[in-house]
């Protein structure tokens, strides 16, 4: 029932929107672009007013080529897939714990879904400090009381720990969608494969886990995409130290520490590369949605 | 017979439940308790549970040290600001998508979805430059623009699905009566849509709130956030856990709160409506 006038004043309403998200994501990446391809080092005086020098494809050649580069990718790897692994086996079983009647399930909720709403450089520091410090902490605690000696963690297992101080932040997450999943879950289904004899185990695999299928997806999409960007958790506990630097702790050493632009930027194309494999499974599975 | 069997069954979820929750909360549980011991008692061996003198000293030496209420002003100004003008921009915008959909709605809701997978750390440089540029560094509008750009396309996305569950039928019969479109986007949809955008609202806050990429890196003195408070901690030094504690309670504490009120929006928000 669109009349000529209100389409025209609905393209007048979304304009602002669609003009800044555009410059938003078109000005920073032409210049990422540009810089990528020149030699642009501040501290040695090179700068835009006085002209970078172009080097084609050197930098890429070079970040590529760097002995870090294939590290960083392996640990961004070891991390985003321990981090996925984690939350969405762990967030399966706790949503179908949730699932079963259970006596103060709001509370219970509640502290659950909490390490979500704590600011990453609080969650960082509070368990580098206070949970895994190797003195003081809680875990050198457990450890002394059963006469073990306690770990450093965030130098002897320092993947390991950031992984789980970032499943511990992403467990709320994926549990509460997972939990959203199931509650829609027709319970009607499951009493009848019940009635036909169906162990739990056969019941979860054939008829849970089928209907879990696209929040699973969407859990392990969207938390790729800010998986891959995990800054603050590396910033305030190892500084990418231990090999924990992953391909944008990495690009953030190159452009901030080293202050090698061209280089930075060249890296940081090969990151926009990535997220967007990722991102264009995740458009499909929601484009999908907008069509029912 | 049966009813003993749900019985026992509903005590041992209950328990396994409580355990788990338990152990998942413990440790924003150990900060808020340890920001009420002394230095001495924060580190003593064994853990001390609720068998010390309780105090507030850490919280005063926290806010005398690095001035709290400075960095939580700038969060309230950076995450309220960024999310209201978001809101601001995003509403006319859903608004539109929602009830004059044309062919590109979708192209263009998903386009605007894309633009929240752009690496941050991609396009670090260029942003400062601008910043340093357009003298934005370390300023709180800087930063708000930046927050509200990176939140945009959550709040559209959010706010489209709310609208569009908003009936059709009902804008019809407002504009058969007469309604001009102002009066029908004043006195018929907003009404409806306030829930909606309330949500939205509380989200988005959350969101900016706990950003801690651009907070971290754009700003110095005058504009960093709670973010950039408790990174301040991050070097050890000498005893400070309960100071640290005090500092992290205060940071985490108002979000907290509102977000326990965002559960449910939460799922919707972050999922782009796919997940309800």
């Amino acid at each position: 029932m669109a009349t000529k006038a209100s389409r025209s004043a609905a393209r007048i309403m979304m304009a602002p929107a669609v003009v800044l998200l555009l410059g938003w994501m078109l000005v920073p990446l032409i210049l990422t672009l540009w810089f990528s391809f020149t030699k642009y080092l501040p501290l040695r005086g090179d700068s835009i007013d006085r002209g970078l020098e172009w080097v084609g494809f050197a930098n890429y050649g070079r970040f590529l080529s760097s002995n870090s580069f294939w590290p960083s990718v392996q640990t961004t790897l070891i991390m985003v897939g321990g981090v996925l692994l984690i939350t969405v086996v762990l967030g399966i079983l706790l949503a179908m714990l949730l699932d079963q009647p259970l006596w103060g399930q709001g509370v219970v909720r509640i502290l659950i879904i909490a390490p979500f709403f704590v600011m990453p450089t609080v969650s960082a520091l509070v368990w580098k400090n206070m949970i895994l410090d190797p003195v003081n902490g809680i875990f050198a605690h457990l450890w002394r009381f059963f006469g073990a000696d306690p770990v450093a963690w965030l130098q002897d297992a320092s993947l390991s720990s950031v992984i789980m101080i970032v499943s511990w932040q992403w467990l709320p997450f994926a549990t509460l969608i997972l939990l959203t999943a199931i509650q829609s879950l027709d319970s009607e289904q499951l009493e009848a494969a019940e009635m036909d004899g169906a162990p739990p185990l056969k019941r979860f695999w054939f008829v849970v886990l089928p209907h879990l299928g696209r929040a699973i997806t969407i859990v392990i999409l969207i938390q790729t995409i800010f998986l891959l960007s995990i800054f603050a958790e590396i910033f305030v506990t190892t500084g990418g130290a231990f090999g924990t630097r992953t391909l944008t702790y990495l690009i953030f050493q190159r452009v901030i520490d080293s202050q090698n632009i061209g280089l930075g930027s060249a890296g940081g194309v090969y990151a926009i590369i990535l997220a967007n494999i990722v991102a264009i499974f995740l458009m499909r599975i929601v484009g999908k949605n907008l069509d029912a | 017979m049966a009813r003993n069997v749900t019985t026992r069954r509903k005590i041992i979820t209950t328990a396994a439940a409580w355990t788990i929750g338990l152990i998942i909360f413990f440790p924003i549980f150990w900060t808020i308790l340890t920001s009420f011991k002394t230095e001495a008692q924060a580190i003593n061996d064994p853990p001390l549970f609720f068998n010390f003198d309780w105090t507030l000293e850490n919280y005063a030496i926290v806010q005398e040290r690095s001035d709290y209420m400075k960095f939580l002003w700038n969060s309230v100004i950076l995450a309220g600001g960024s999310t209201l003008l978001g809101i601001l921009i995003a509403v006319p915008a859903a608004w539109s998508m929602a009830f004059v959909p044309s062919v590109r709605t979708k192209d263009i809701l998903l386009w605007m979805l894309s633009t929240k997978m752009l690496p941050a750390v991609g396009v670090l440089y260029p942003i400062s430059l601008i910043f340093v540029q357009f003298n934005l560094l370390d300023t709180r509008i800087g930063l708000m623009v930046v927050l509200m750009l990176i939140n945009l396309p959550i709040i559209v996305w959010m706010l489209y699905t709310y609208f569009r569950e908003i009936p059709g039928e009902i804008l019809e019969a407002a504009r058969m009566d007469g309604a001009t479109l102002k009066e029908e986007i004043l006195y018929v949809l907003t009404p409806m849509a306030i829930p909606g955008i309330a949500s939205t609202l509380l989200l988005n806050f959350i969101l900016a709130w706990n950003e801690a990429f651009w907070t971290l890196n754009l700003t110095a003195a005058n504009a960093a956030p709670l973010t950039a408070f408790i990174a301040s901690y991050s070097s050890p030094e000498g005893l400070f856990f309960a100071k640290l504690s005090a500092a992290s309670t205060m940071a985490i504490a108002p979000i907290l709160i509102l977000g326990w009120f965002s559960q449910k929006q939460l799922v919707r928000g972050l999922t782009f409506g796919a997940v309800k």
